[in-house]
């Protein structure tokens, strides 16, 4: 039997700015060749048991360490973040606030010259690495200017340039979009194989790490390891949503339908699922189920015409662009990286100004409207909370748009109080806002919008980041908002389980224009724009076709089904 | 969007942009110190034309520096009215003769030719460093530029905390707009409509979360070095840092020939003034 390369015994950890350890009693071994995903909500220690593999920790971040980590005969208590970076190589989350270099051949030259190798060697070992990892066009460039697969490329590039045998992923989902995250998934099971890796991957969005075979499954809560198993056996036992995380969706459809999981086989494998008499379960589930008309919303709320936005004239982002919002209506925008959704929202709240056409809101044109008077009506939450926050408290945060259009003192603290409530931040009204994560910091701006009782509100990934239990919570919000306060809501979004099970109108942007506008059920079992708007087929499709279902017809089922059981 | 900072480095296919980085911030320091240090006149006329013929061989575009440029006139325009009104008689004191042009001996606002020669050669001296400061930073692939202050002695710690910092100057000024839009959603009006106090305090306003995601942005990227081994050991050695070529050497050669003619000058005329009014 091979040693594990990777060996935590009894390990603990504490930050020395917490009271509490973050990490307790670790027992993990991870062995040459493998390839393992540690998942788990936020705050349950995944991200600092990351940064105990590539010697963050207790370098960067000190605390008080006990028990035992090595990692490939290097005790992590004694090595340096530079010893360790020889044996561990990590790609960040964020690939743009991680380059270094100004160019792409000089980002993944980085840790070369830091070795002071000569200038022959890295032109070498950059070649060689350009050629595996497909970027031989792309070395004069910004690694700013690339699409965010080509960005994730480059990190990699720049970490296996090392010859380093563990391979470290924090988050590498986090922002690509569904097409992008799909072949960068199939690139590094790829690489596991050709460069001989034991790749360490931290994620929570598990069904789209299971797209490729995962040895080993590791679930953490609470600093603590509750699971560490192969995927198949975790996914049988159902441990995932009481563990704080989202199983896949083909697994949830197998459960509505009645399967007994105890009589399946390969479950964490949508392609090599065998299960006994699946296709006749299915259809009779579908037949059972019928579909409740949906609500219609005849309101025109908000009409774009004909628009057309461009930085320069040859290159023009929106063209002639044309939707009605309704009154009421939960919309997701979605499309590739870079295709103008975030345009389209800073067209509609005044943040860009476009070369023609009309908006009107509620009636009124919105030509003549600064950004000022737009907001009144439309509320624009940026993805990034930090972005929005210039208060140090969150009961003065969520008090200064109303401070600012002069209301009465006695009536902005009546109203703030009421929105703290209903965002379910009141018990921290005299709170700083430092003190708060990064959910509850996006909660701060969702009520300092909501304060201003605008008539619609658009998101920007407004789950990012975020596990499954404040995922829910938060889009439970949004839709009680929608509910109850018809508040028309559009979110802007990568996620295509939030657009399936949260929305009831996608419109699918691309080349400038809208590509197709329909339910989203209809949208992700259309092969077509799946395919130029970089989305991904979901498990859910690819299991309606096996077993002979109409697909549009199974995932509006499974929607439906799903939103009445929650 | 336009990416580009205030002066921009373009392949413009010259023997400037051969030159290896180093060579140019070299010839610009040296040039520099010596025009700075000498008053001979002769001398920063001759390294003036030589600037400025360097200058046309560099193939800049007097429209792509209009800006900057018309700025250092404003200011070498200012600076010479306020060396007159603070010290009208120094040329004289330098020169030892007076000449007067206008006004009496006795006024303090007096104008004589020492001062106007004076002030001729502080003029020149702007002239003659402004095309050489130009052409080192509009030459100088920006990815060489850490390589070359590491290559004349500043540590490569400094050399590319500068060169980051140029790298980011994009970044938080898309940071800059997308907050302060953001800031005017809200409700301060930062428009031209709002007075300039409005203005300021909304700029206040910005400053605070600009500072805050400016330090996670410092965070991140000083943690991705560090994990590539940035400040591993005592020297680095550079990708994109050019090998001295003979051009190198020719360059340095010539810079250190004018040079040399400073320093013999000031043997010549006895100091670091050329003195025309003593015959």
């Amino acid at each position: 039997m091979t040693a594990p390369l990777i060996s935590f015994k009894d390990f603990s950890f504490q930050y020395n700015s917490q009271t509490e350890p973050t990490l307790r009693h670790l027992n993990l071994d991870i062995y040459p060749g493998e390839k393992v995903l540690i998942a788990g909500p936020s705050g349950s220690g995944k991200s600092t048991l990351g940064r105990c593999l590539n010697g963050l920790i207790p370098q960067s971040y000190p605390g008080k360490l006990t028990g035992q980590a090595v990692i490939n005969g290097h005790d992590i208590s004694h090595s340096s973040i530079f010893e360790l970076s020889m044996d561990v190589g990590t790609v960040l989350q964020d690939p743009d606030s991680q380059f270094v270099g100004l160019t792409v051949v000089e980002d993944m030259a980085f840790s070369l010259e830091n070795d002071q190798q000569t200038q022959p060697a890295m032109q070498q070992a950059t070649a060689k690495w350009a050629q595996t990892l497909d970027l031989n066009q792309l070395l004069t460039h910004r690694p700013q200017e690339l699409s965010g697969g080509q960005k994730q490329r480059v990190s990699m590039a720049g970490v296996l340039i090392d010859n380093s045998k563990i391979l470290l992923f924090d988050e590498p989902l986090a922002s690509l979009d569904p097409a992008s995250g799909k072949a960068s998934m199939a690139l590094i099971d790829q690489l596991t194989h050709t460069e001989d890796l034991t790749v360490v991957i931290i994620e929570h969005r598990i069904e789209d790490v299971l797209q490729q075979p995962i040895d080993r499954l590791i679930v953490m809560q609470d600093g603590a390891i509750v699971a560490n198993d192969r995927p198949e056996t975790i996914l049988r036992q159902s441990l995932m949503a009481q563990l704080g995380l989202r199983e896949p969706l083909y697994l949830s459809a197998l459960k509505l339908a009645g399967v007994d999981l105890d009589d399946c086989t390969h479950l964490d494998s949508l392609a090599a699922l065998t299960v006994p008499n699946l296709t006749t379960t299915l259809q009779q589930w579908t037949a059972g189920v019928t579909l409740n008309t949906p609500t219609v919303h005849a309101d025109p709320l908000l009409q774009i015409t004909d628009l057309n936005f461009g930085y320069s004239p040859d290159k023009p982002i929106i063209k002639d662009l044309s939707v009605t919002l309704n009154r009421g209506e939960m919309i997701s925008l979605v499309g590739q990286n870079g295709t103008g959704k975030s345009t389209l929202s800073n067209l509609i709240t005044g943040f860009l100004t476009p070369q023609s056409g009309a908006l009107t809101f509620n009636g009124k044109s919105l030509a003549d409207q600064s950004v000022k008077e737009r907001a009144d009506h439309i509320g624009y939450i940026l993805q990034d909370p930090n972005q929005m926050l210039s208060k140090t408290l969150i009961y003065d945060e969520v008090a200064a748009g109303l401070t600012l259009r002069g209301v009465a003192a006695d009536e902005i603290e009546e109203r703030v109080l009421a929105t703290l409530k209903v965002c379910g931040l009141y018990e921290f009204r005299h709170w700083p806002i430092s003190a708060l994560s990064f959910g509850q910091k996006k909660r701060v701006t969702i009520a300092a919008i909501l304060v201003l009782r605008p008539e619609m509100i658009i998101l920007d990934e407004p789950t990012a980041g975020q596990d499954l239990q404040h995922y829910t919570e938060m889009m439970n919000f949004l839709t009680q908002l929608n509910r109850d306060q018809a508040i028309t809501i559009m979110l802007i979004t990568h996620d295509m389980h939030l657009m399936l099970e949260y929305t009831d109108r996608t419109i699918v942007l691309g080349g400038g224009n809208i590509l197709m506008d329909a339910a989203p059920a209809d949208v992700l079992t259309n092969e077509t724009i799946i395919d130029q708007a970089s989305l991904a087929k979901t498990s859910l499709y690819t299991l309606a076709e096996q077993h002979q279902l109409n697909p549009t017809e199974f995932v509006a089922k499974f929607v439906q089904a799903e939103r009445e059981a929650r | 969007m336009n990416n580009q900072l205030l002066i921009g480095y373009d392949d413009r296919h010259t023997f400037l942009n051969r030159l290896s980085g180093s060579t140019k911030l070299l010839c610009f320091v040296g040039l520099s110190i010596i025009g700075m240090m000498t008053y001979d006149t002769r001398y920063l006329i001759g390294i003036m034309i030589f600037s400025l013929i360097v200058f046309h061989f560099s193939k800049i575009k007097y429209r792509d520096v209009k800006f900057v440029v018309n700025v250092i006139i404003g200011f070498s325009v200012l600076n010479l009215v306020m060396v007159y009104v603070f010290a009208p008689h120094y040329g004289v004191s330098i020169y030892g003769t007076e000449h007067l042009l206008l006004g009496s001996a006795n006024h303090y606002f007096n104008l004589t030719t020492e001062q106007l020669f004076y002030e001729f050669n502080l003029l020149l001296k702007y002239t003659f460093a402004v095309p050489l400061a130009l052409i080192f930073l509009m030459t100088t692939n920006p990815s060489e530029f850490a390589a070359s202050l590491n290559k004349i002695g500043i540590s490569y710690r400094v050399s590319y905390s500068v060169a980051i910092a140029l790298r980011y100057i994009p970044d938080v000024q898309n940071d800059y707009r997308t907050i302060s839009l953001a800031q005017q959603a809200r409700g301060f009006e930062m428009s031209k409509k709002a007075n300039f106090m409005t203005r300021i305090r909304g700029g206040v306003q910005i400053l605070l979360p600009l500072i805050f995601s400016s330090l996670d942005r410092i965070e991140v990227i000083s943690q991705a070095m560090e994990l590539r081994r940035f400040g591993k050991g005592k020297k680095r050695t550079w990708y994109m840092a050019q090998k001295f070529q003979r051009n190198d050497y020719l360059a340095l050669a010539i810079v250190a020939l004018l040079i040399i003619i400073g320093i013999a000058l000031f043997k010549v005329n006895g100091g670091r003034f050329w003195n025309p009014f003593k015959i």
